[in-house]
């Protein structure tokens, strides 16, 4: 029993001292601490191919695999047409690594969330109804995963805002939902300095925008 | 324990410690030379690496030493990995590039099909755009007539392409014939189809050229595929001008099944009562029936569909007969009732073999009344197919299949004329087997060859044929192709003829397609040059196939979403020169179902901030040649040109999580003078012109769409 507890004991260490190996985390830090800043597509690209090197070296670690994701849905903000297709297929591609790795986490069902509205904006016509509804799924999977994530709320607020009110969205709809995220954000509290904590200035920006008329 | 922690501080060491570096660099060209910035050059397992930059160069220093894997990789290209040996040099790589193979690169066989499919990225259409034609009433057929090569048939329904009869059309559902796809019909007045273009995801509409897959239709098939799983469990209503439905369709949670109906009743007579109908009603006509739809995801590759459908229609007539001067009029009474099932399952077998087989059972009774007669015609057909499909290196494919039906067709009249009984009874059964292979060899990803054979044989005919068919595609640019095809079709003739003591041989078309087309993601052109030869048609003075004929012509089509802001239009013309001489034809000349040229224009337009949709559509064609008897010269008389402009609106709402749609369209609005043809009396002096029912058709209809959507629910109950 002894033998057992001692080796479950090294095991953790170890477990513990590879997840904090400060190679990994100073190259973690500096790469998401670039992507408040970042929104040139190249250096976008640049970002996304640091972390999928990290994903390379670092085969048991999700948050690599997840900020690749990131970036490339954030990629598609800046193109159109199929191009937006290829870029999602590739972070769902690293999403699905994620997943795998941790699986049931709040912040890889948001960013699955988002991947599936950034799909809509191919043809909102005909992808309106699939990608929305399987978005709003992914959404709800994630808040009911993390109760205190103020993310799945900051997505649902930006849904509500680009829908037009003929559909149910509007800017009188998300204006509360990007409330309740803010609250949330003041009280949220990220998990480790590498962890996802991003959408906080993109809530408050919405609430101005939503006061617009 | 001293070892491990020594082992440990090791680890720890190497990942931090830097040992010797090389510095690694180079330029990344793609196949055209130029740079690519951006790509993702790096060691593989290891942190060391950089991206290219706007020149497509990179530099970086490699902490490993000795043989490592050097991996280059970008979106849109083959990502290349290569086994290096880092030494204390520096080390240099220059690899070009290859770009990745994908679906807008790769060409695809394009002569004779237009395709409609959301799932392939190089369609002419989507499955939306039949919907929301303006002049089409939301029917699949009245949609693809605004395509070229089809024709503007307005007295009878199908598809008339290229010179061929709306009977040379087979419509086919996921791969199983479709024996009685419209409505059945009163004489001289076309009826819709009877599927809901929202069943299908797909719709391929081949007007020639098409794949030994398919047989039986001379001229054109059209291929339909049922939707796979719904999105979500929801229920519809709908309420009409026309009259009313309703479905449910529930999504298991599991979202690995799914099963519906729906219900649906029409009933024209209130409309009838608002608009005034050129013949005259004994019963207006009245539609009842629904559908059940089964589907479930047997595994991760496997698929299997159940759709059932039956509906009973009604209608009676009366119309001036022309061969009275006091005002007789014939009574054409029609009652109908029609039974369709589809069942189909498909199934990867290996990594790369699908096997896909289906079965499928309609009956279709009509009983007629007339004064006189009281006619009973009945026709089922029960059928089975299998198809193994092999995929060969990365896009070569090579398919075997076969296919059987048995048809059955049973004809009853008892009629009485002038004090004397009349009975006639014919019944006929039939059975055709099928067999084909086809294979898609990609000699390149740019140059496709299409070979393949499909054989036939009917216990009706007695004979064996073999249909080749070939077609070889080039992609030229980007976005250009070219294509060629060539096949031979046979067909059975029509079924009046299977009741005739020595039925008819094959009828027989070869088709010789030229075809060049440009696509992205805003614009459309596309050119067809085509030549049709009929070398037997069915000749009814002897009962035999040596009736022939010919079609050539040109077909384009022009479709720009980009020009006008909002604005989605296409445009297209069908050149027609076609004769044949064929039934009781005394001798070859241009069929009525021809017009020499046919032009049409949609346009829809999608007013944002007022949530509407509308447009239009513009349908011309010129005269088509009709049959008067007072003329020595058959049939070179020619009815006035066609014209036609429908317009349609549609206004759309979500309320909670009710998506309603307002919709509204009207056929010729401008109420232009529509003759198909003449009717002349058996002595010749008196005529009728055949013309639609009425002028106008005006609907008017509200669609609503109830998603049972849980997280929605979860929404409104947290505000």
């Amino acid at each position: 029993m002894k033998k057992i507890l001692s080796l479950l004991a090294l095991l953790s260490v170890t477990v513990f001292a590879f997840s904090q190996n400060p190679k990994y985390i100073s190259a973690m830090e500096k790469n998401v601490a670039a992507l408040d800043t970042t929104r040139d597509g190249l250096k976008l690209q640049a970002l996304a191919n640091n972390f999928e090197r990290i994903t390379s070296a670092e085969k048991t670690e999700w948050l690599p695999c997840y900020y690749a994701a990131y970036c490339y849905v954030n990629m598609t903000y800046s193109t159109k047409g199929d191009a937006i297709d290829t870029y999602c297929d590739k972070a769902d591609k690293f999403i699905h690594v994620a997943d795998s790795i941790s699986p049931n986490n709040s912040e890889i069902y948001t960013l699955r969330a988002q991947i599936a509205s950034a799909r809509i904006s191919v043809n909102p016509m005909s992808r309106g109804q699939k990608y929305g509804t399987m978005s709003g799924e992914f959404r709800e999977k994630a808040k009911e995963l993390d109760k205190t994530n103020p993310r799945p709320y900051y997505l649902e607020g930006t849904a509500y805002f680009y829908t037009p009110p003929m559909f149910g969205g509007g800017k009188d709809k998300a204006k509360p939902v990007f409330e309740k995220a803010a609250t949330m954000y003041e009280a949220f509290k990220p998990a480790s300095s590498i962890a996802p904590n991003w959408g906080k200035n993109s809530t408050q920006y919405f609430i101005k925008e939503c006061d617009k008329k | 324990m001293k070892r491990i922690f020594s082992l440990f501080t090791l680890i720890l060491l190497s990942s931090t410690a830097i040992w010797a570096q090389t510095k690694v660099s180079g330029k990344v060209l793609d196949q055209k030379k130029q740079p690519i910035p951006g790509v993702n050059v790096f060691i593989k397992d290891t942190y060391d690496g950089v991206s290219t930059d706007v020149d497509g160069n990179y530099s970086f220093a490699a902490a490993d030493t000795g043989d490592v894997i050097l991996v280059f990789s970008f979106i849109g290209f083959d990502k290349i990995e290569k086994k290096v040996h880092l030494g204390s040099k520096d080390f240099s790589f220059s690899p070009t590039m290859k770009e990745a193979l994908n679906e807008l690169k790769v060409v695809t066989i394009s002569a004779g099909t237009i395709e409609a499919s959301d799932e392939k990225k190089t369609t002419v259409l989507k499955p939306l755009d039949i919907v929301t034609t303006a002049g089409a009433q939301g029917d699949i057929v009245g949609a693809l007539k605004t395509l070229p090569g089809a024709q503007q048939i307005g007295e009878s329904e199908g598809l008339f392409v290229r010179g061929g009869e709306g009977s040379e059309t087979k419509t086919i559902i996921d791969g199983m014939v479709v024996n009685k796809p419209f409505f059945s019909s009163a004489p001289d007045i076309a009826s819709r189809g009877r599927f809901s273009p929202f069943l299908f995801k797909g719709t391929v509409f081949s007007t020639g050229g098409y794949s030994a897959q398919y047989g039986q239709g001379m001229s054109s098939v059209l291929a339909l595929e049922t939707q796979d799983l719904p999105d979500r469990t929801s229920s519809t209503l709908a309420i009409s001008s026309v009259g009313l439905g309703g479905g449910y369709n529930k999504l298991w949670k599991e979202k690995n099944a799914s099963a519906g109906f729906d219900l649906n009743y029409a009933n024209l007579l209130p409309y009838f009562k608002t608009v005034k109908q050129t013949p005259e009603y004994t019963r207006a006509p009245q539609f009842s029936g629904g559908s059940v739809n089964f589907r479930k995801k047997t595994s991760s590759s496997g698929m299997l569909k159940f759709y059932a459908y039956v509906n009973l229609s009604d209608l009676g007539i009366k119309t001036l007969s022309i061969d009275s001067t006091n005002g007789f009029k014939n009574l054409f009474e029609l009652n109908n009732s029609d039974v369709y099932t589809n069942l189909t399952y498909k199934e990867r077998l290996g990594e790369k073999l699908l096997l896909n087989i289906g079965a499928s059972y309609s009956t279709n009774v009509d009983n007629i009344k007339t004064w006189t007669d009281s006619i009973r015609s009945q026709s089922d057909m029960t059928q089975g197919r299998i198809v193994l499909s092999r995929g060969i290196g990365k896009l070569s494919i090579i398919r075997i299949g076969g296919e059987y039906q048995y048809t059955f067709d049973e004809f009853k009249l008892d009629g009485a004329k002038n004090g004397y009984n009349y009975h006639i009874k014919n019944a006929i059964y039939d059975n055709y087997s099928a067999e084909f292979v086809e294979a898609d060899i990609y000699i390149t990803p740019k140059l496709v060859w299409r070979a393949g054979a499909r054989g036939e044989y009917t216990t009706l005919e007695k004979e064996y044929v073999i249909s080749p068919r070939t077609s070889v595609a080039l992609k030229l640019g980007d976005k250009s192709q070219i294509s060629l095809a060539y096949g031979q079709f046979y067909q059975k003739p029509d079924r009046d003829y299977m009741f005739y003591p020595q039925v008819p041989g094959y009828n027989k078309a070869t088709h010789y397609i030229a075809n060049i087309q440009r696509v992205d993601d805003l614009h459309t052109l596309r050119a067809e040059v085509y030549y049709k030869k009929y070398d037997n048609l069915t000749n009814a003075l002897d009962s035999t196939n040596n009736g022939f004929g010919y079609a050539q012509g040109l077909d384009i089509f022009w479709r720009d979403k980009k020009t006008i802001e909002g604005v989605d239009y296409w445009i297209s013309y069908t050149y027609l020169e076609t004769k044949r001489k064929y039934q009781a034809y005394p001798k070859e000349v241009t069929p009525p179902f021809a017009a020499k040229h046919t032009a049409s224009l949609v346009f829809k337009k999608f007013f944002e901030k007022l949530n509407l949709s509308t447009g239009f559509t513009y349908t011309y064609a010129s005269g088509r040649p009709y049959y008067n008897p007072n003329n020595p010269e058959f049939m070179s008389d020619k009815t006035i040109d066609y014209h036609a402009l429908g317009i349609n609106g549609a206004y759309l709402r979500q309320i909670k999580n009710c998506f309603a749609v307002l919709a509204f369209s009207v056929t010729n609005v401008i109420g232009n003078d529509q003759i198909f043809g003449y009717r002349y009396s058996y002595d010749g002096k008196q005529s009728a012109a055949v013309t639609p029912p009425a002028k106008r058709f005006f609907f008017v209809g509200v669609f609503l769409s109830f998603g049972q959507n849980r997280s929605k629910e979860v929404i409104d109950n947290n505000n």
